[in-house]
């Protein structure tokens, strides 16, 4: 039976700007079973690379809860978050920056090994061997060993950069847009890599991109964001097969199928994207919205399951019931 | 309902003929020569543009694709840049061979380019109708008033109001601003608009809108455009002809349905098989192994070899020769010396075989 | 039918030619640079100078004699003697012990309280920012003669004091390029990398950010190296620095000041040294400034 192993409850984070509050992250609330993946689509501005980093207190969320494991990361005292850490990781989109450009290839994997003390009283040699272990696992040819990252592709950087969440041995890893970046040729490389690294070692991902052909494929289910709010939830073949929110129907039509013939109409949507500074308590994509009606002026429309594991917050497709 | 038309049957406006060659490469070869070394860019590549048609050019980093475009506009940074040879005719005069005077004629008026990032495309203290306007008035013998009436007329032509030509360029979104720049490419309703990556640093639904736009007017204005891009969904989009570069050469040349649906350069083959499909998710992605070429290093033969599923011994070595496949399609490919070969296709297999 | 190479393996590696580490790279630049090489010998020689000087007796160097007073500049006495009859050769031999060393102590520690002020001040922003900007920009609002006077009025006057005074007038200058520097370098994405894995903020800015944002530091220490000895021979000149009899370059200079019309000599030599060194600084700072940054950054 599948075991969660995350539970987001309504994270939200809010930024104090000279002209007003920015709604980042605004009531996210979703659940991972251990071994899956959770896409995260949507385009700038969502808010899912803040959301995923709330999750690792990488940026300290306003309010809400984060249960990993059983326990609330949000809670923890800064002891127990080092500890914590060990199981949760992060690889980034931008292998230019994610990787310290004064440190080798194995000072940037060995670092969280020593840093965490994952191996106590481990002597160099054994450092040394399981830094090799993880260039292996990932694809890291030897004799970069001690390479400089400015010395290598960004497919190889990339790789170090998995290498480097992978050090720690943890369950659960935030994929920040991790292949946008890339060549396509390369990207593939890669997709496929992660995908094996979470066979072997029964990883959880939460693959974080805008590009919804990439996250078709690699996640079981998928969350679409827009402005901070989860608009709609759902296993990723009914959301391609029935998308039901107004904005993952024009999401999805703006797809580009390489494909002679198959671009076809789009959903055009009105108007551009309204500001995330103070947003008033209504339909954030009311203002754009084709199939915009009376029941849309209602406040701002709840996440609610209207098939099996398929959730929608759009007041016309998924009206309130009264007695929630 | 399928496609059936054949991309390249634009109606063009009447006065002019439609088979006049707007765009002619040949053979262009160019290298940046730094201190120990020397990257070889672009080596050899020809194509040919006419009035209206838009050519897809696909390649990933270091393929060649934007030097090869600064080079129509002889923009090439000039150390360390050098044009080696070749020749480039913009609508029948040789770009290379023109004075500065000369070029600074053309550009912007008879051949125009977009950049990627619309972020730094614009000036940051001029109104984006100053911009448009700017344009006009270096081509065109007009006065302020008429070219700004221009750029109010381009602006609306792009899908922005004409009331904002006198806002700044802060005061507008990613894809407005690359609308914008492209209203300050067409202002002077060049014959070639060289497109680099237009819409890569924009959101896909902006993306989407924006390509519509550009191929409404480029309907509008019988523009032609390269388009060049490592997204093959864009050049379904957009593209009559595709050109495939890798390693500073262009290894298969054809109409759209010729590289999309038959397919035969191991590359190209191996650039669709990285694509997830849409269609089926659980499909696996099947990525060309290995890194892309030392353009300082590169072979006398095959550059794409070290990678390539089907290489053999002579590959390396031997000079390549462009095959005829049809007569509008053509590959770089020493396989194709032998009778019969064709490449065999991952997925699908829509071969002609 | 040929082999497929598995993904990490490629074309092969053609980067096996020269693989220099950064260092390697930095002193190839420095080599090239014949500004930089020109500051590099000057230094070296001065050292040497240095060195020799510490055989030098003090009691050599303070002897009066009033046979030798105003002697012109012969084999034995190549800098002429001054209106003591000491030996100016050997007095400013020896005196290079002063001002280098207090030209080097003193950047030293306009370097190191500066960048600590710095990053903190670039790393945290807000209130930690306001103060220290704040207080680094009234430290460097007061011109540095005046407050190097006033710091060896309040001290008293000695060779540490003298250091201490130079040295905090050179603080406003790091904190400014090294706040400037981790502004850029904390926002990159390996230093959240580094939270990532539970480094504290501190650890981050000293392991992580600061060798990072090394290049402009290294530039800047050279050329207030320069400078720290022209401030500390400028206040003993005015009678703060140093006290007499020592005879660091500055003293020197204010000491044979009177005597410039008939023998220049006592006032030239040194001043001549102050500028030499001071040269040597500015040229190998220009050539580091040069072989650090263009050239690391492709």
């Amino acid at each position: 039976m599948a075991e969660k192993i995350l539970e987001v409850k309504n994270l939200k984070k809010y930024f104090k700007t000279g002209a007003g509050t920015v709604h980042a992250v605004d009531g996210v609330s979703f659940t991972i079973d251990k071994g899956e993946t959770l896409g995260i689509v949507g385009e700038s501005g969502c808010g899912k690379s803040t959301a995923g980093r709330c999750i690792l207190r990488l940026i300290e969320p306003t309010s809400g809860e984060v249960i990993f494991n059983g326990r609330n990361i949000l809670k923890l005292n800064r002891r127990e978050l080092k500890k914590a850490r060990n199981d949760m990781q992060i690889i980034f989109q931008d292998p230019y920056s994610s990787l310290n450009p004064r440190k080798t290839v194995q000072e940037i994997i060995a670092e969280p090994i020593k840093f965490s003390k994952i191996m106590p009283g481990a002597s160099k040699a054994d450092i040394e061997k399981r830094t090799r272990e993880l260039m292996d696992t990932v694809g890291l040819a030897e004799r970069l060993y001690n390479a400089y990252p400015h010395e290598l592709d960004g497919g190889r950087r990339q790789r170090i950069g998995i290498a480097r969440a992978l050090a720690m041995e943890p369950k659960f890893i935030v994929c920040d847009e991790p292949v946008s970046a890339l060549d396509v040729s390369i990207q593939a490389q890669i997709l496929n890599l992660l995908k094996k690294l979470q066979r072997d070692k029964d990883l959880t991902y939460i693959f974080i991109t805008h590009d919804l052909s990439v996250v078709n494929h690699f996640s079981e289910n998928i969350m679409v964001m827009y402005l901070g709010q989860a608009v709609e939830k759902a296993p990723a073949e009914e959301l391609f097969a029935n998308p039901l929110h107004p904005y993952t129907k024009a999401l999805l039509s703006a797809i580009l199928v390489p494909k002679v013939g198959a671009n076809k109409a789009r959903v055009q949507l009105r108007g551009e994207i309204t500001s995330p500074v103070d947003p008033p308590d209504e339909c954030r994509f009311a203002k754009r919205c084709n199939y915009y009606c009376s029941d849309c002026d209602k406040g701002t429309p709840p996440l609610i399951e209207v098939s099996p594991n398929h959730f929608v917050a759009c007041h016309r497709v998924a009206p309130q019931k009264t007695a929630d | 309902m399928s496609d059936v038309i054949t991309r390249h049957e634009i109606v063009a406006p009447p006065e002019t003929a439609n088979d006049e060659i707007v765009l002619d490469i040949k053979d262009l070869v160019v290298h940046y020569v730094l201190e120990n070394e020397t990257v070889e860019a672009v080596n050899g590549v020809s194509l040919q543009l006419k009035k209206g048609q838009t050519i897809g050019v696909v390649g990933e980093t270091g393929a060649g694709k934007t030097s090869m475009a600064l080079a129509v506009l002889n923009l090439v940074p000039s150390p360390p840049g050098v044009i080696k040879s070749g020749s480039i005719s913009v609508c029948g005069s040789d770009v290379l061979k023109m004075s500065t005077k000369q070029l600074e004629k053309i550009r912007g008026k008879d051949v125009s380019m977009i950049f990627q990032d619309p972020m730094t495309s614009l000036n940051p203290v001029m109104t984006v109708g100053a911009q448009i306007a700017e344009s006009v008035k270096y081509h065109e013998n007009v006065t302020n008033d008429e070219a700004f009436k221009r750029a109010e007329e381009m602006l609306e032509l792009v899908g922005i109001p004409k009331a904002r030509a006198i806002e700044y360029p802060h005061q507008f979104s990613g894809g407005m601003k690359q609308r914008v720049v492209i209203a300050i490419a067409l202002a002077c309703n060049p014959k070639v608009l060289l497109a680099d990556e237009p819409t890569s640093a924009l959101d896909v639904t902006i993306q989407a809108q924006v390509l519509d736009m550009m191929s409404e007017l480029k309907e509008k204005l019988g523009t032609a455009l390269v388009m060049i891009t490592h997204d093959l969904g864009v050049v379904a989009k957009v593209c009559d002809l595709v050109a495939v570069m890798y390693a500073g050469r262009i290894v298969e040349y054809g109409t759209l349905e010729d590289v999309f649906n038959s397919p035969k350069h191991p590359y190209t083959e191996g650039l669709f098989g990285s694509l997830p499909n849409i269609e089926d998710r659980k499909a696996e992605l099947i990525p060309i192994p290995g890194l892309m070429p030392d353009p300082t290093k590169l072979p006398v033969g095959c550059a794409f070899e070290p990678r390539c599923r089907y290489a053999t011994s002579v590959c390396r070595d031997k000079r390549l020769n462009n095959h005829i496949v049809s007569d509008t399609h053509t590959v770089l490919c020493a396989r194709y010396d032998e009778p019969g070969f064709n490449i065999d296709l991952l997925r699908g297999g829509e071969n002609n075989g | 039918m040929s082999k497929i190479p598995n993904a990490s393996e490629t074309v092969p590696e053609a980067k096996q030619q020269k693989k220099r580490s950064r260092f390697g790279e930095i002193v190839h630049s420095i080599k090239r640079n014949k500004s930089a090489v020109a500051g590099l010998i000057i230094i070296a020689l001065l050292l040497l100078i240095l060195i020799g000087s510490l055989f030098i007796k003090y009691e050599a160097v303070t002897a009066t004699s009033t046979a030798n007073r105003f002697r012109t500049p012969d084999l034995e006495f190549p800098f002429g003697g001054d209106n003591m009859g000491r030996n100016v050769f050997l007095r400013t031999i020896y005196g290079s012990r002063y001002s280098l060393s207090i030209g080097f102590l003193a950047a030293a520690i306009s370097t190191v309280l500066g960048v600590f002020l710095g990053s903190l001040a670039g790393y945290y922003g807000g209130l930690v920012d306001d103060i220290i900007m704040r207080a680094s920009d009234v430290l460097a609002s007061i011109p540095g003669m005046l407050l190097g006077m006033v710091i060896i009025t309040v001290l008293g006057q000695s060779l540490q004091n003298l250091i201490i005074a130079v040295g905090v007038t050179g603080v406003p200058i790091f904190v400014r390029i090294t706040r400037a520097s981790v502004l850029t370098i904390k926002n990159q994405e390996y230093v959240e990398a580094s939270r990532a894995i539970g480094m504290s903020h501190l650890r981050v800015i000293f392991t992580q950010v600061l060798p990072n944002g090394l290049s402009p530091i290294i530039v800047t220490f050279t050329s207030s190296l320069g400078l720290s000895i022209i401030v500390a021979a400028s206040l003993s000149f005015l009678g703060f620095g140093v006290p007499v009899p020592k005879p660091e370059w500055g003293t020197l200079v204010s000491a044979g000041r009177n005597y410039i019309r008939t023998s220049p000599n006592l006032m030239s030599f040194p001043g001549l040294f102050i500028m030499i060194t001071v040269l040597a600084f500015n040229l190998l700072g220009d050539g580091l400034r040069d072989a650090l940054d263009p050239k690391l950054k492709k």
